[in-house]
């Protein structure tokens, strides 16, 4: 099988290299016949990766050891639900996966949404050919196939690392994978666009949903390694501002601000050039974070082992730069707006703001990561900057960004009114200050924590004023009932509203990051029946009953399982259980270090998140550290919510054609008005 | 004033407040990432070196390691060929802490030539690529 599979790798870089070529040639030269050439050779070469990929599996599931890859990542007790995982385990199964997901998202966007755009179609197919044929190249040329074999066959593989076996850890990197690999297809058709010269509104219609899913898919990923980092790795938090988590981070940022600008460009024709280089950009940023993270480049905790796979990335990153920007430049007189800003109190002005922050916010992130390299480079000594430059950076613009959530959606397009203002504004400025003035009185002083949960009342009562409006009008119009009429109009208008779902999400975010303001900690060294006590930020006092340890084997591991009785001011609540495991091999022999299982306690005000640290040698003596993470639940409930607005705007349905006269149709309107 | 330049106005006001939070950002929590020997050659050039906030990147040498887990304190050496230099840490190690890892260690050097840390990350390369067998 292996030999099939590489074989089909080979396949795939022709396939690849013929497709680029001849989309390219075939638009650039009008030939009909290159141009279906380079759209079957995406099909032919997404054929050839699935194949592989399911050649990978069967070595993984026969566990054939004889293959390095299927050594080094799993072992014969691996569970069955980590043992497909394996495939993105590690560097070389990853990149397979990156290449084949990248062909089957190619093929679905030729066969789904480029035939409404038929000039782009052969440009679209080349690009896809590409990328794909670069990522199966780095495998093939960078000593990166997954099927290599090993000189001799082990009895048993190396098995997969205990961290990389939590569920979180088998949907978080595909699902963070998807979306950078999907930005691919947006790029692709901002490529076809230049190179066509078709830059009308035509292509932005076809990439917004691409751009929505890619964005989609990054959301959830990033959520879910949020998740995976706070109940696996037992630090306590879900965010270090480390160099993987902010290359995730950056395209995401770009694209939010792409989705907003995008609407500037449909209803008034500004910002063409602006919407091109977001998408360049993202782009751009996706294959950032993947050479950040395979290049070893920058000392993250996350990062692949150094490998020389870094260096085919920057060399890929640095000539998809030259040649796009290139490209971009000598096709800008194209690109001239139609319409002028014309107040600043209109809606263009604060989504101009709001792409300001964004791509402010996305700067600072990128400048903090790449910092260590820049100093040295610059003063000869590396100077790192950590969480605190984030924080200080980020909290202000993030605020200011939150601001800006409530306030867009309440001005009128154009130019709006002083009665206007008053009109829109009573209600949801009111709500926000009354919020302050009752969290001042109640006690809280944390500025940043008072500003958001401020500012999040806000951006709520923004929402549920829009909701409402809506859902009145509809009621005395059609004489719906209100629960008939709110889902009505959530199905009329989905990106409208939808996008109101996702700014909720965003706003519920908000006010749980303000909640790791007021985290308490502490570390105890107990012996059982001795008792720790914490004070929880609302007041109540915990105290932790270490109750006692206890030893046995599992399935593959050793565990050594300490168990604490928590009350809350004298009454009894829970028990925690926190473990230390040791992974075993077939054989009893300890693989990996030993590695920790947090215990936490979860409910919608606060966590309580104990880690055993370890236990003094021989006794039950055992350390802990416990912590108090207020509202961290709703991190993962604001994650929610942004997915499922995400997916209302994104539901399929309308034609393309009715959306694009709607679009125009908004402008007249608009207009008349005047 | 039309609102194009408003806008230029509010734009340089975004831009302005973005590049002073990022350059107070950096004056303020910008630390040195050294090796030890960059280290020992600061301190020789720089006696006030001493003391001052920084992260040393280094590999913790084998067998150097004692724990005493009752207090909680870590005690190794740590080098990168050439310079030597011992740690003490209080608090809990990570998971992939061991001899012989990569470790960046962030706190002060002290002139009894001892880093007192006070976090003490390992990177590792086994978190997604597995630790070759001994």
């Amino acid at each position: 099988m292996t030999v099939l599979g590489s074989l089909c790798l080979w396949l795939a870089l022709l396939v690849g290299v013929w497709g680029a070529l001849a989309g390219l040639v075939g638009g650039l030269k009008g030939r009909r016949d290159l141009q279906r050439s380079a759209q079957h050779a995406v099909f032919a070469m997404c054929a050839a990766l699935l194949v592989a990929v399911f050649s990978l599996e069967w070595a993984l599931f026969k566990h054939d050891f004889n293959v390095e890859y299927v050594a080094a990542y799993t072992s014969q007790n691996l569970p069955i639900f980590y043992l497909w995982s394996a495939l993105y385990a590690g560097q070389k199964g990853s990149l397979l996966f990156w290449a084949t997901v990248l062909s089957v998202f190619g093929s679905l966007a030729l066969l789904f949404t480029a035939p409404r755009h038929r000039e782009l179609s052969p440009y679209v197919a080349g690009v896809v050919c590409a990328v794909t044929a670069f990522f199966v190249s780095v495998m093939l040329l960078g000593q990166a196939n997954p099927f290599e074999r090993l000189p001799f066959t082990p009895l048993d593989g190396n098995g997969l690392n205990p961290q990389l076996q939590n569920p979180g850890m088998v949907f978080h990197p595909p699902m963070l994978y998807l979306g950078y690999i999907s930005i691919t297809i947006p790029f692709a058709f901002a490529i076809a666009a230049l190179l066509s010269k078709k830059l009308d509104a035509d292509w932005l219609v076809a990439i917004r949903k691409w751009t929505l899913l890619s964005w989609l898919f990054l959301s959830v990923g990033i959520c879910l390694g949020m998740w995976w980092a706070y109940v696996e790795l037992g630090w306590g938090g879900y965010w270090a501002w480390d160099p993987v988590e902010n290359a995730s981070l950056l395209p995401w940022l770009t694209m939010t601000a792409f989705l907003h600008s995008v609407m500037i460009q449909e209803k008034r024709g500004m910002l063409k050039k602006w919407n091109l280089a977001l998408i360049i950009g993202s782009w751009l940023l996706s294959i950032f974070g993947t050479f950040i993270t395979r290049s070893g480049v920058i000392s993250s905790v996350h990062s692949f082992t150094q490998s020389n796979v870094g260096y085919f990335f920057l060399f890929f990153l640095i000539a998809a730069a030259v040649a796009s920007f290139a490209l971009y430049a000598t096709r800008l007189p194209l690109l001239a707006a139609e319409a002028k800003l014309e107040s600043m109190v209109s809606r263009e002005a604060t989504f101009l703001f709001n792409n300001l922050l964004f791509i402010g916010i996305a700067f600072s992130v990128l400048w903090g990561t790449l910092f260590p390299i820049l100093s040295e480079l610059v003063q000869g000594t590396k100077v790192t900057v950590g969480p605190p430059f984030f924080n200080q950076v980020n909290i202000p613009l993030g605020l200011a960004l939150l601001a800006l959530t409530g306030i867009g959606p309440l001005v009128a397009w154009r130019r709006a009114s002083i009665p206007n203002l008053r009109r829109q504004f009573a209600v949801p400025a009111t709500a926000g200050t009354f919020t302050w003035l009752v969290l001042l009185v109640a006690g809280m002083r944390d500025f940043y924590a008072l500003m958001a949960i401020g500012l999040g009342a806000f951006v709520a009562a923004t929402v549920v004023q829009e909701f409402a409006r809506g859902v009145r009008a509809r009621h005395r119009q059609y004489r719906e009932g209100y629960a008939l009429a709110l889902g009505r109009l959530l199905a009329g208008n989905r990106r409208r509203y939808g996008g109101y779902i996702v700014h909720t999400g965003i706003l519920i975010l908000f006010i749980a990051f303000a909640g790791m303001a007021f985290k308490t900690e502490m570390e105890a060294t107990l012996k059982p029946g001795e008792s720790a006590s914490l004070r929880s930020p609302y007041g109540w006092t915990y105290s932790f009953t270490h109750l006692g340890i206890s030893q046995y084997d599992a399935l593959n591991r050793q565990v050594t399982a300490a168990t604490v009785e928590v009350s809350r001011n004298g009454k009894k609540v829970g028990i925690l259980t926190t473990e230390k495991r040791q992974h075993v091999d077939g054989f009893g022999r300890p693989t990996f270090q030993p590695s920790t299982e947090v215990g936490i306690m979860s409910d919608l005000r606060e966590d309580l998140y104990g880690v055993l640290a370890g236990v003094v040698g021989g006794t039950e003596q055992a350390v802990f550290r416990f912590t108090i993470n207020p509202l961290v639940w709703w991190v993962w409930y604001g994650g929610m919510v942004v997915a499922l607005g995400g997916l209302i705007v994104m539901w399929p349905g309308g034609s393309p054609a009715v959306k694009r006269s709607q679009a125009g149709y908004a402008v007249r309107l608009v207009g008349e008005a005047k | 004033m039309n609102a194009g330049t408003k806008f230029a106005i509010g734009a340089t006001l975004i831009v302005g407040s973005v590049g002073y939070l990022m350059a107070s950002g950096v004056k303020k929590t910008g630390q040195y990432f050294l090796t030890p020997s960059e280290l020992s050659q600061k301190v020789a050039v720089d006696p006030s070196f001493y003391d001052v906030g920084m992260k040393v990147g280094a590999r913790v040498v084998p067998g150097s390691v004692t724990r005493d887990v009752a207090t909680q304190t870590l005690r190794f050496q740590v080098t990168d060929g050439s310079a030597h230099y011992p740690v003490v840490y209080r608090g809990l190690p990570p998971d992939t802490f061991t001899d012989s890892v990569e470790v960046v260690v962030e706190g002060r050097l002290q002139k009894d030539g001892v880093i007192y840390a006070t976090t003490v990350l390992a990177k590792c390369g086994s978190r997604y690529e597995a630790v070759p067998k001994a």
